[in-house]
């Protein structure tokens, strides 16, 4: 295998796995916060809106993580600087 | 398949570009800020006010009550810049429906603007709230120990808001061009609606962390609780 064979065999493999695992976490994570979220509404349905707002807050946060994951996913999917230079090094020769 | 509106390309003379990122910026700042000049040239205060101020005052009022229950004192000392934000974020976010418009939130030199400023206003009201000296010390606190955590925080907190911001709003731009391509439809319909209450909940998300921050910056300061001899 040439080197670019292998940055895009690496690179397409990659994003998939960082998606997927990165994913994972703030699945979990996500999960346990609904899940207390509605019990505590359940027993304090008179504090609904704050925690609603905290429950909107902390998923938001969470699902930052999944995000950056995402964005790196991207960025080797569409947007990787090796597989470019390996093909300005290619074109160059 | 682009990643962000700043590949498109409009015109172009020499090193300056006219990308989509900065049309539809400018595009929604016109609309936003010519839409608020025409509708508050006729304001009334009687009883009889047209449905346009009503929108006005509920939107107004609505982000006044919102920064009011984070826990900062005074709102309207910060409706002009959070409710700048909101109302920026959302209205790129709910623009998605006309085609053709890219959201420029999904450009990371947006966001990374918007955090900037961020960046720049905590600070600001922190210093006209409690000083120099008072803001400065907040960074000494629990102890001096914590000063590199601090400053690395601040640092790495405005970054945070850029890349959530411009991945939420890239990821929802992604998916739908992803979706076009298998099953073109539907299906990219209901994703547009998902974007779109995806875009009104980081654009209350953006708003809201940036009014957490300028009121921990802000914060009171209480009085120490003596410890016991």
């Amino acid at each position: 295998m040439d080197s670019l064979t292998l940055i895009a065999l690496v690179s397409i493999v990659m994003a998939g796995l960082t998606t997927g695992f990165g994913t994972m976490g703030p699945a979990l994570a996500e999960g346990r916060a609904v899940a207390t979220a509605l019990t505590s509404l359940a027993q304090q349905p008179d504090a609904s809106a704050t925690i609603t707002r905290t429950l909107f807050v902390g998923l938001a946060m969470i699902e930052s993580t999944a995000i950056y994951c995402f964005v790196v996913s991207m960025i080797l999917l569409f947007a990787n600087p090796f597989w470019n230079a390996a093909i300005a090094q290619a074109a160059g020769q | 398949m682009h990643l962000s509106p700043d590949e498109v390309i409009f015109w172009q003379l020499g090193l300056f570009k006219l990308n989509a990122t900065i049309v539809y910026t400018w595009a929604l700042m016109l609309v936003l800020v010519l839409g608020s000049r025409l509708i508050t040239a006729r304001l009334s205060r009687d009883h009889q006010r047209s449905s346009w101020q009503n929108l006005l005052e509920i939107i107004v009022s609505g982000i006044e009550q919102q920064i009011g229950e984070i826990g900062l004192a005074q709102p309207q000392r910060y409706l002009g810049f959070l409710g700048t934000l909101f109302l920026f974020v959302a209205a790129a976010s709910l623009c998605t429906v006309i085609p053709g418009f890219e959201p420029p939130t999904g450009s990371l030199s947006t966001t990374v603007a918007l955090a900037a400023c961020v960046l720049v206003a905590v600070p600001m009201y922190g210093i006209r709230d409690q000083g120099l000296r008072g803001y400065l010390a907040t960074y000494l606190e629990p102890t001096w120990i914590m000063l590199p955590f601090n400053l690395i925080s601040e640092v790495s907190r405005t970054l945070a808001l850029a890349v959530r911001l411009f991945g939420n709003m890239m990821s929802g731009a992604m998916i739908i061009g992803i979706l076009l391509a298998i099953t073109p439809f539907l299906f990219p319909i209901v994703m547009t609606l998902l974007g779109l209450l995806t875009g009104m909940v980081q654009a209350y998300i953006f708003s809201i962390l940036a009014a957490v921050y300028i009121a921990a910056a802000t914060r009171t300061r209480k009085p120490r609780p003596q410890s016991p001899a």
